[in-house]
């Protein structure tokens, strides 16, 4: 599916430090990936992997004292004439005018806690419109129309209503679908969406990922899909990029991520996840220890104090690289590429 | 588990827990949240009940009833004293509860704050043998290591702080410090939610070994229903203060009988994408404790409701031995489980 398409984002070797008193966390450490047009793709990992502050780069809107230290974010946009235009995202300051227009224009971005990512002290409609005028040149009464409208698109019940109350006033879901509801406002081609559905029940998380598949469907919709949650990667994504200590450690289509896992810390996490199909009162199989302290990672390949595949004096001394390995693909590890 | 000799460690009878709302300058009471509405059930010896259901269920509640977190409403909470007499934990007064709760310990969501970062880890863990008065310092001390090493931590580990520590070696060390009285009955109120997917495994293994080596009896309050399936003998699915469903883990996954078992076993994303499932998503949102729909309170939003569901609540009733289900068509009705 790859080759015959241009992907709609790129993002090569991307490298964001954080610099505290303490000294360097290396959050995300040299990441690549590609992000096909009208497709999923799922970043998946353990917290401290770097998959949140990977968003957030590529919105620029990494906190102090992060920043991107090197790599480039390549957004391709259509000029119109069949040829398209690319920009590089890390070369625009954040503050920029080109900037504000990508997040919001270009870019969506829904959170995973929709309670503290609307303020409190104005009503949800009062936020879309803003959103929508601060993009859009259109009357107050417009953007309220639209408001509205992009309510009701999301699913959410009597949206003339709705749109005058506050965030604490509505359920977990409504909320989540209000989030979506101003992320989508400004038609962006790209939602990144950042554990969308962490903070919900099963039932309302079932809601709100056929509501992801719906809107993308309808509006062509390229989705960036955050998680540490398998099971929603294997339902909604096409590609997967696992992400361990700040690196990717492998990236394939998702059948091949589930089915045919490369780097031995896919196949652990696969092995270890309690599973609804398994038996009942079982042992699951571990991956040994924790996930290392960020001022702490270890040399080498990152995951190999924790690795069943460990071999002393390679993987402790030199980072293997993504390389290919099987169709579409890439494998960090020295089982496949020997150093 | 519990076969033919089982000794009833627990049993809930009629157990209700409302909250009243108060509204305007006065306080007075508009209405009341039925957060736990007639709930029974009971626990054998040695064996893991779960409670499962969605935020606002009562689980929770239901939980902090039988430790006397909160004073219920009404109903009994029978408990067989490890000196032999069954007590109801719902009715005692608040100065015979403190040789109870050496029995009933709690192991508790968050590994982060559960513990006090002021605290070493011996301060922590002997907390409750110095609240209760047991042993000398260095019983304690000997008991500490002891329990430390029996949740997979390092004795020498006792004089450092938690700051130090992973969250699964956070929850290690609340487990440890649950275990310091020797209790019988354990509540564990989300035990794994906040940790990572690779640390999961290790706590919920941890939580089995020690119910073999300790013939420890657990009470599990969770909405993860593939944790619940890995650890659980029973499960009892609540849903609006009430449970809908209760039977042994491998039926009640296999075979639900409460189409709200079935929706929520349907809605748990499973990781394999060749299973990408025709979901059954629910419609609407769980129902208002405060403002219950009438008749089952599942009606609304069932797709198998007929009139009667509108107007009457029905029972919990065993439909097949050790099989209770609480809905009208329980015995027409076949309903899709997942396999193996």
């Amino acid at each position: 599916m790859a080759e015959n398409q241009t992907p709609i984002l790129s993002v090569r070797d991307l490298k964001t430090y954080f610099f505290p008193d303490e000294g360097t966390v290396k959050a995300v450490d040299g990441a690549s990936f590609d992000l096909y047009p009208r497709k999923t793709l799922g970043i998946v990992g353990e917290s401290g992997c770097g998959k949140s502050v990977t968003a957030r780069s590529i919105l620029r809107i990494v906190e102090r004292p992060g920043r991107i230290v090197g790599g480039a974010i390549l957004l391709r946009r259509d000029s119109g004439n069949g040829r398209g235009t690319e920009v590089d995202l890390t070369q625009f300051d954040p503050e920029s005018r080109e900037m504000r227009q990508i997040r919001g224009g270009d870019i969506g971005l829904i959170f995973q806690e929709p309670m503290t990512s609307f303020s409190p002290v104005h009503t949800i409609g009062n936020q879309i419109v803003e959103t929508i005028r601060l993009h859009q040149d259109v009357s107050e009464q417009q953007g309220r129309r639209k408001a509205i409208e992009m309510l009701h698109l999301v699913g959410v019940p009597k949206p003339e209503r709705r749109i005058d109350e506050y965030a604490f006033q509505l359920s977990g879901g409504l909320r989540q679908r209000a989030m979506i509801a101003m992320a989508l406002a400004c038609g962006p081609r790209i939602l990144i969406a950042d554990e969308p559905t962490t903070a919900l029940d099963v039932t309302t998380q079932a809601q709100i990922l056929d509501l992801l598949r719906h809107l993308q469907e309808r509006e062509g919709m390229t989705i960036i899909l955050i998680t540490h949650n398998l099971g929603v990667v294997a339902e909604m994504c096409d590609q997967v990029v696992v992400m361990y200590l700040g690196r990717v450690v492998e990236q394939g289509p998702v059948d091949a991520i589930f089915h045919a896992p490369k780097h031995p810390y896919t196949q652990a996490l696969l092995r270890s996840i309690p599973s609804i199909h398994a038996t009942v009162r079982t042992e699951l199989p571990t991956i040994a220890g924790s996930i290392p302290h960020p001022y702490n990672r270890p040399t080498g390949c990152p995951f190999h104090p924790r690795c069943p595949d460990f071999m002393p004096g390679t993987c402790d001394r030199s980072e293997p690289g993504l390389h290919p390995a099987g169709e579409n693909q890439d494998v960090s590890c020295f089982l496949y590429h020997p150093a | 588990m519990s076969l033919g000799t089982s000794v009833r460690l627990l049993d809930v009878k009629g157990l209700q827990k409302f909250f009243p709302i108060r509204k305007g300058f006065l306080k007075r009471e508009a209405g009341q949240v039925r957060a736990v509405d007639d709930v029974s059930f009971h626990v054998d010896k040695g064996e893991t009940l779960s409670l499962v259901g969605e935020s606002g269920c009562g689980k929770t509640t239901t939980a902090r009833c039988i430790l006397r977190a909160i004073t219920p409403t009404a109903g009994q909470i029978l408990f067989r004293s490890e000196d032999g007499p069954v007590v109801d934990v719902a009715s005692l007064p608040k100065s015979r509860l403190r040789p109870l709760r050496r029995q009933m310990q709690m192991i508790f969501q968050d590994p982060f704050s559960s513990l006090n970062p002021r605290r070493t880890l011996f301060d922590i863990v002997a907390e409750p043998l110095a609240a209760n008065d047991v042993g000398t310092r260095q019983e304690r001390v000997n008991r500490v290591a002891e329990l430390l090493r029996l949740v997979g931590l390092r004795p020498e580990y006792m004089r450092r702080y938690p700051h130090a520590f992973s969250g699964g070696q956070r929850q290690r060390i609340g487990i440890a410090r649950a275990l310091a009285l020797n209790p019988s009955l354990i509540v564990a109120d989300e035990p794994v939610s906040a940790l990572d997917v690779s640390v999961q495994a290790q706590i919920l293994n941890l939580m089995l070994k020690l119910q073999a080596q300790l013939g420890l009896t657990y009470l599990l309050v969770a909405h993860d229903l593939s944790v619940v399936k890995h650890v659980s003998d029973r499960v009892a699915v609540m849903y609006v203060g009430k449970i809908v469903e209760m039977t042994d883990t491998q039926r009640l996954f296999t075979a639900p009988k409460h189409p709200y078992t079935e929706a929520l076993l349907s809605a748990v994303p499973k990781p394999d994408p060749r299973l990408r499932a025709q979901r059954i998503v629910l419609e609407g949102e769980v129902a208002d404790a405060a403002n219950p729909p009438s008749g089952c309170y599942f009606h609304p939003r069932c797709r198998y409701a007929v009139d009667a569901c509108r107007q009457e609540t029905p029972r919990l009733e065993e439909v097949q031995p050790g099989h209770f289900v609480s809905c009208h068509r329980a015995r027409e009705l076949t309903l899709r489980g997942v396999g193996q």
